[in-house]
């Protein structure tokens, strides 16, 4: 599949910012977040920059993005539709949340039962992304349970490590939001690469023969209808030479997991400046670290269309 | 409403012989020659005269080799819209721009909805909807929906474009839904089979496999276009001469 950086900015960025938002209800829901208010600006601010920011990209990849307020209305059966009114819903209690916390200084009580509604919402929103992929059955790839999950852990591990981060620089650290960071990072590694070593080994129900009704024997593709790439090889027949996928495999796991654990076990084992500067590397690597993740998540996934074109859409890249 | 029907009350669609498709292209001209005036025009061309011409196209005729114990034989495919039971590409919808219509079956798109999110076409396992990157909304098949019920055309011509074009008669149009339909009975005589069933799209169009090869046909070798020894004679005499 074609890797459209707006898609990959948007689903990370949301990600991260819905994930944050999801750690300060489970925070406030503990009792452990502090009602300072500037703690309450920068990192609701964050989170809300990142989300909002993160939409408009969506809207990018839109060929009438005029007409976007129409993907609003068909949550019976579209996923991205539920997506659409779940990230838009969820500003609801985070106002609540904001308010109580920002002008009035409370993360307890009735601030709290809204951060739960808070983290409901954000995680409904991110159980919708990663749905959106999940469903779809063409894309082998993306049509399995890890897919899903997937999308959930890697909110919840950004957002961590982002709020373990403005803890730290605020001078408000918090052991269970270090051991929980932690925690996350560590079942994302383990759970993207159980993913791909899923998929390197998926077989496809789908063949050339099943695709073009030639049973048995095999069929090769000895002329294309057209001499140029059109929409469909465009779109769906995006292919990455496999000693790239090896090699950004390595960098994702070292910029996304491998070095932001690092940093963070650091962070929690010092404390000071050298624990704020560490929690600070733990962003500043898995940032890129996610959106290599994300890229490959687009460039690896096979679509099903491709075997009208000779192409093979299981095993590794 | 992206929700699907719950039943149609004909099934509108093709068959395709694939015995005896030539790859000729014809039903692919002739549908873009119609649609882009029709229903969904226009069918846009980026960059047609360059160098890497690029446009909306409904259908695409691929050319396979199909090799198996009995001998290999190229087979020519046209693929379009097969106007599924269960089209994900209308569920997936966010805006109720793509609708399947209850009386056809016909799998369309409402231009004036569609946002062009694209998410229609990862869901066709297919390759059937394009996106039109100047008008920006998707683009598909509508199964020549101006031209089956239009009376301003001759009764005859009231077939899909692909359809009235095919030279070899490989391309049929009728209501699939009606067991006893001439589509039907001609699915049901050449074991008509459904494209990638194992995904549960559950096609409407069907495809009709290459006949068998019947066993023990003669091995008709072309005669040689002149003798391989010279002739006698005064013709041998001068061939042999003109030869030396």
């Amino acid at each position: 599949m074609h890797p459209a950086f707006s898609i990959i900015f948007f689903t990370t960025a949301t990600g991260a910012g819905y994930g944050l938002l999801a750690m300060l209800g489970i925070v406030a829901a503990c009792g452990r977040l502090p009602p300072d208010r500037w703690l309450g600006l920068a990192s609701l601010g964050l989170a809300l920059a990142l989300i909002v920011i993160g939409l408009l990209s969506s809207t990018l990849h839109l060929g009438r993005p005029e007409r976007a307020w129409r993907a609003l209305s068909q949550w019976r059966s579209s996923w991205l539709s539920r997506e659409g009114i779940a990230s838009l819903f969820t500003f609801l209690p985070t106002g609540l949340f904001g308010i109580g916390w920002i002008l009035f200084e409370r993360t307890d009580g009735i601030v709290a039962a809204g951060g739960v509604i808070m983290v409901a919402a954000a995680a409904l929103t991110v159980v919708a992304t990663g749905m959106i992929y999940a469903s779809l059955k063409p894309i082998a790839q993306w049509n399995t349970g890890f897919t899903m999950p997937a999308y959930l852990i890697f909110a919840i591990m950004t957002g961590a490590v982002l709020l373990d981060a403005i803890l730290k620089l605020l001078d408000w650290p918090d052991r269970v939001v270090e051991y929980g960071a932690l925690i996350v990072i560590g079942l994302g590694w383990i759970w993207k690469r159980a993913t791909w070593r899923h998929n390197d080994r998926l077989t496809s129900a789908a063949t050339v023969n099943s695709a073009t009704g030639l049973a048995g024997g095999q069929v090769r593709s000895v002329e294309w209808p057209h001499t140029e790439e059109n929409y469909v090889l465009k779109e769906m027949g995006y292919r990455i030479a496999r000693k790239h996928a090896a090699r950004l495999r390595l960098l994702a796991q070292l910029f996304a997991f491998g070095l932001p654990l690092v940093a963070t076990a650091i962070a929690a084992a010092t404390g000071g400046g050298v624990a704020k500067i560490a929690s600070v590397i733990a962003v500043l690597t898995q940032a890129p670290g996610i959106l290599v993740e994300r890229w490959l998540f687009f460039a690896e996934a096979k679509h099903t269309v491709t075997l009208y074109y000779g192409f093979e859409t299981t095993g590794r890249t | 409403m992206t929700s699907l029907p719950s039943g149609t009350g004909k099934k509108l669609g093709l068959v395709i012989d694939l015995d005896t498709c030539v790859g000729c292209q014809a039903c692919v001209t002739s549908c873009k020659e119609w649609n882009t005036s029709g229903h969904m025009a226009p069918l846009t061309d980026i960059n047609p005269y360059g160098a890497d011409p690029d446009g909306v196209w409904f259908n695409r005729v691929h050319t396979y080799e199909h090799s198996c114990e009995s001998g290999g034989s190229t087979v020519h495919f046209p693929r379009s819209c097969l106007h599924c039971e269960t089209p994900a590409c209308v569920t997936v919808c966010p805006t109720g721009a793509s609708y399947k219509r209850a009386s056809d079956g016909i799998v369309l798109v409402d231009e004036d909805k569609c946002i062009g999110c694209q998410l229609c076409s990862w869901a066709c396992p297919y390759g059937a909807r394009e996106l039109d990157p100047v008008v920006g909304v998707m683009k598909k098949c509508t199964l020549c929906i101006d031209r089956i019920y239009n009376d301003n055309l001759a009764p005859e011509d009231r077939v899909p474009a692909c359809v009235a074009a095919c030279p070899t008669g490989a391309r049929h149009f009728g209501d699939l839904g009606d067991p006893d339909s001439p589509v039907s009975r001609l699915v049901s005589e050449r074991g008509g089979v459904d494209l990638m069933p194992e995904l549960g799209y559950r096609p409407v169009n069907k495809y009709l496999p290459p006949r068998p090869r019947a066993a023990g046909t003669a091995v008709a070798q072309a005669r040689a276009l002149e003798p391989a020894t010279s002739a006698g004679g005064f013709l041998g005499w001068v061939d042999r001469m003109l030869s030396a």
